[in-house]
């Protein structure tokens, strides 16, 4: 068991002359939960859709556990596939229960697995009335009961806590750490998703079809090297806390009377703290590691940066292609 | 397989949800006994007419009142599923698309065939316990005939409204060229093949002239129904024309069947072609 769920090797899409997903590579172990964020139209869904087999990749090669998605074994796959589109409005008219049983059926599954199913998400109490009357969430945990019929392998996730309440959000997230234990291997796939650093293994950050930056937050972390912020309570000034703390590069800023803000270099972390910790000055200290929306933030500018060679470049390609053309 | 028929069960169930299947049903049922029994109010009396008079009223009416109904039960077949998200989930389960759209061709093939059987069906049984039919064997065949030649109507539009499903990315496209592939079919065929004729000073030659009709599923329908009665002929407007051709009955009905299997057929071409 040691092949890959998921393995996508320079992958590229294109529609017509628009290149929606490049040069992309990926690899998805069993039991592991992968964020894939990006913006609009940064080519996760055209991923998602690649890796589900809907479309054909321009380039590159897919494997699904060790097949081609789109190929003839695909339906073998996709009984142990479960995903959560996007927005899904399921069948109005019918109820929890009637929706998951018509899937549950489609997946080649008897309708003894929808009660339990039902109860896993907590919808026992409205599963014979109709979507209509359901609540976003309740929408959204009808969706991912529909994902988790038949103990897929793999599951894929589009957006699955928008418009999620605070409470609801965390039940949904202790239901992919379940998952993960279980040995099942999850994609969520979102803009940006706070929090959810703790309950993903790596993350793949995704930019107008390239791959910006993928690795376990850590890796991510160390590659983008920013800095951690340091709250502090003291009655020490700026300039003599940025006097004694220079030597380590350390940025200081006031938010308010006796409250400080240090930026440390990740290297210089330890140092900084054991000579803040030694200090009788300093009252009370927070530590707050850079976010992986920061993180997002970081790799995301670079896209600008890359975009502003790429053209350059591509121009000066592109001219002797034009003049034979 | 299974999937089609599951596929085609749900669709069916909707339709019974829904009222669909209770609503068409009514309303052929009433459309049918108030012509009998009213279709000759005209000349001044009430009470069941002859079922000759009966037919083809009925015809000349369920030849708007058909395909306007099938194309609503199933412009929104496809797109609709598109528009809330659930094709794109459909199409990660294990079936194909050919499934998919088959299975929801059944069954709302279903809903209208079984209205249509129960709607007129239920007329029919009315009328021959009530009126004075001196022969119950030709209300039966003359009846029969008008069901299946109906369904096969219905099923040709909704072959349409699939290929229109399809063939758009939004619902509110789907109901507009829904409309107008009723105006054309319904409306303006025949009033452009009046135009030809007249136009022509009446050149167009008499075999032309039928196969022309052949083009229209609702002229098959209306010639399936008129050739049945000679007495009917005068009424006929058009397709009486098509009914002294002598076409037979099962060519007819042939013709009609290709127009169930044509549009079908290229909305299924369309539908695998189709970008998710």
């Amino acid at each position: 068991m040691t092949q890959p769920v998921i393995e996508m090797h320079a992958v590229g899409k294109r529609f017509g002359k628009l290149t929606v997903l490049d040069e992309v590579s990926l690899t998805l172990a069993e039991g592991e939960v992968l964020g894939l964020m990006g913006h609009n139209g940064a080519g996760k869904s055209t991923s998602m859709k690649l890796i589900l087999g809907l479309i054909r990749p321009t380039r590159g090669e897919i494997k699904v556990f060790g097949h081609d998605p789109g190929g003839t074994e695909a339906n073998d796959m996709r009984l142990r596939l479960g995903y959560l589109p996007e927005n899904v409005q399921f069948y109005e008219q019918l109820s929890g229960f009637e929706v998951l049983d018509y899937f549950a059926r489609l997946k080649r599954i008897g309708t003894s697995v929808v009660a339990p199913l039902l109860e896993r998400v907590g919808l026992t109490h409205a599963m014979h009335r109709r979507v209509k009357t359901y609540s976003k969430g309740m929408r959204q945990r009808l969706g991912l009961a529909q994902a988790l019929i038949g103990e897929p392998r793999l599951i894929l996730l589009d957006e699955p806590t928008v418009g999620l309440d605070p409470m609801a959000t965390r039940d949904f997230y202790g239901m992919v750490d379940e998952l993960r234990a279980k040995g099942v291997s999850v994609i969520l796939c979102s803009h940006v998703l706070p929090g959810v650093e703790r309950h993903i293994d790596r993350a793949a950050i995704l930019g107008q079809g390239r791959m910006l930056a993928s690795g376990s937050i850590e890796e991510l972390r160390q590659a983008a090297d920013l800095p951690l912020l340091v709250r502090l309570r003291t009655t020490r000034t700026r300039e003599s806390l940025a006097e004694s703390l220079h030597p380590y590069g350390v940025q200081v800023a006031m938010l308010g009377k006796e409250r400080a803000e240090l930026e440390v270099p990740v290297g210089a972390k330890m140092a900084v703290l054991r000579s803040l910790m030694d200090d009788p000055e300093v009252v009370d200290l927070d530590l707050e590691p850079p976010t992986l929306e920061s993180l997002y933030a970081y790799f995301d500018a670079t896209l600008e940066t890359r975009r502003e060679s790429k053209t350059f470049s591509a121009a000066t390609r592109n001219t002797p292609q034009e003049v034979s053309a | 397989m299974r999937s089609l028929l599951i596929v085609a069960g749900k669709e069916f169930r909707d339709g019974l949800r829904n009222r669909w299947v209770l609503a068409i049903t009514l309303v052929f049922g009433l459309l049918a006994i108030g012509l009998a029994y009213f279709g000759a109010a005209a000349s001044g009396q009430v009470g069941f007419t002859q079922v000759s008079t009966t037919i083809v009223s009925l015809s000349s009416l369920a030849v708007f009142l058909i395909p306007l109904i099938a194309l609503m039960l199933a412009y929104d077949s496809i797109v609709g599923e598109d528009e809330q998200g659930t094709l794109l989930l459909l199409l990660t389960y294990p079936m194909s698309r050919v499934e998919i759209l088959v299975g929801k061709f059944l069954g709302h093939a279903a809903i209208l065939g079984v209205s249509t059987l129960v709607g007129f069906g239920v007329a029919g049984a009315i009328i021959a316990a009530l009126g004075s039919v001196e022969q119950l064997g030709e209300l039966v065949a003359a009846l029969a005939l008008f069901i299946l030649s109906a369904m096969l109507l219905g099923w040709a539009f909704i072959g349409f409204a699939y290929l229109i499903s399809v063939s758009v990315a939004e619902k509110s496209k789907a109901a507009g060229i829904a409309l107008v592939v009723w105006f054309l079919f319904v409306i303006v065929f025949d009033l452009a093949l009046l135009g030809v004729l007249v136009g022509t000073g009446g050149q167009v030659s008499e075999g032309l002239f039928h196969y022309l009709l052949l083009l229209n599923p609702t002229d098959i329908f209306r010639i399936v129904n008129l050739t049945f009665f000679e007495a009917a002929r005068t009424q006929a407007g058009l397709a009486s024309i098509g009914a002294n051709a002598g076409l037979h009955p099962a060519l007819l009905i042939g013709a009609l069947l290709a127009w169930v299997v044509i549009p079908l057929g290229l909305a299924l071409w369309v539908f695998r072609r189709r970008e998710i």
